[in-house]
């Protein structure tokens, strides 16, 4: 619709929902090859690949890679896995510390020049995610507590019983629809938002000193790029915020169906 | 770039709804990352950060012995130092004690000695006096005999002697007349 009217008539457009669509990779191609699920792909084996560099011959006395890996390894240590799961964070790394790193790389997508878009802003990869998490913590919940002491647990006790009437539905729906509900659509929501800024900028930018150059649109051009390159910066700190937490979530998820009191 | 791309692109999709083809590829590399990083790299990463923290720890725990160790050998030092300084005081004291009764004993053997020596000088003296005065009376006895002898003129000891003494006197009564006559 609006997009065709782009080039049509000399308007601009501002881009819209649309751009989170792809088509095949080249004609021809098998409908799924697209430029996020390759990327989704390579984000993958790039953590393996700079996982396996840091991390397959790792040395007492750290050296090189081994240095930014162990960075990247003791900060999901200490800031999600520790204060959330306690003594049981090093049985947890082997979960928290391949969420942490794709979820990352995915969202550095974003960014990085050639690729430019976020692999989280299509909804599936974090459902997947955020689906394991789930099913990881009902499993859990139902072995560490048993099943009804699952539910149990959900409520705090020795409130008046008129209360449970409006507490228990609230906490069900919590703890079993909305909280893996949200806990995908944050990481989706906000790298969807983050594109459309950087798209939104950079469109600007690109209409007003390229497409259609006039003397009174030009500084409107420049204030485009100069708000996508300072979006940029504010979009690498939202990515990484982002993988924290929901890294930080699936450690709370997790600690809360191992320790019912937390 | 953007534009024509939102140009090709199918329009009208809702982002909520995931791709089912998405979903597999998503959960492949969710599972890629898991084996390979979480099963395989993050224990081989726990493993050595829990020898560096044994190796920090056993280091510091060696470092610790051996200050108490030095610091236990460094007390036996003092000791046995002090013990010795103690020994060499009381071994001077015992030396100065010594000399000192040496000296003492040296001067009292010196002091005997001495007064040895001058009682034997002492009984030399009266030992030679006495024979001094023997012989001198002797000799004496002997002078006053022959003093005698002369003033008499004559000795009757021996007639040998007196008539040499005779003999003597006459010549010495001849030439003492023939020069008084010359």
């Amino acid at each position: 619709m609006s997009a065709l009217t782009v080039l049509a008539d000399g308007d601009f457009v501002a881009p819209g929902p649309s751009i989170f669509n792809f088509p095949p990779l080249w004609p021809g191609a098998p409908e799924w090859a697209t430029k996020p699920v390759l990327f989704a792909m390579v984000g993958a084996l790039l953590v393996v690949a700079l996982g396996w560099s840091a991390f397959a011959k790792p040395k007492l006395v750290p050296r090189g890679m081994q240095n930014i890996g162990e960075l990247g390894y003791l900060f999901v240590r200490d800031q999600v896995a520790r204060p959330f799961l306690g003594k049981d964070a090093e049985r947890w790394m082997p979960l928290l510390v391949p969420i942490f790193f794709l979820v990352f790389a995915w969202n550095l997508m974003g960014v990085i020049p050639g690729i430019q878009f976020p692999i989280a802003s299509h909804i599936a990869f974090p459902v997947v995610l955020a689906l394991a998490i789930y099913v990881i913590k009902l499993y859990l919940g139902i072995k560490h507590q048993g099943f009804g002491g699952y539910i149990k647990n959900l409520f705090p006790s020795g409130l008046p019983k008129p209360v449970y009437i409006i507490l228990v539905p609230l906490e069900l729906l919590q703890n079993f629809v909305t909280a893996p509900f949200t806990h995908a659509v944050r990481l989706f929501a906000n790298m969807f938002a983050g594109h459309m800024i950087l798209a939104f900028f950079s469109a600007v930018g690109f209409w007003f000193l390229f497409e259609n150059l006039t003397p009174l649109g030009a500084p409107i051009g420049v204030l485009g790029v100069v708000m996508a390159i300072l979006m940029t910066g504010f979009e690498i700190f939202i990515q990484y915020l982002q993988a924290f937490l929901f890294t930080l979530l699936a450690a709370m998820y997790i600690g809360a169906s191992l320790h019912p009191d937390h | 770039m953007t534009l024509t791309t939102t140009l090709l692109a199918a329009e009208g999709e809702n982002p909520l709804i995931p791709h089912t083809y998405e979903l597999v590829v998503g959960s492949f590399a969710f599972l890629v990352v898991v084996v390979f990083v979480g099963r395989i790299l993050v224990p081989r990463i726990q493993k050595t950060l829990e020898e560096r923290t044994e190796a920090i720890e056993g280091g510091i725990k060696k470092a610790e012995d051996a200050q108490v160790q030095a610091q236990k050998t460094l007390e036996e030092y003092k000791a046995k130092l002090a013990e010795a300084r103690h020994e060499a005081a009381r071994m001077r004291e015992e030396a100065r004690e010594q000399a000192a009764q040496i000296k003492a004993e040296l001067r009292e053997e010196a002091q005997a000695e001495a007064r040895r020596l001058v009682q034997a000088a002492h009984a030399q003296i009266e030992a030679d006096r006495q024979q001094a005065f023997s012989q001198l009376r002797g000799e004496l006895g002997r002078l006053a005999t022959e003093l005698a002898g002369r003033i008499v003129g004559e000795s009757l000891d021996d007639e040998t002697r007196q008539s040499r003494v005779v003999d003597r006197f006459l010549d010495e009564l001849e030439s003492a007349d023939g020069a008084a006559v010359r």
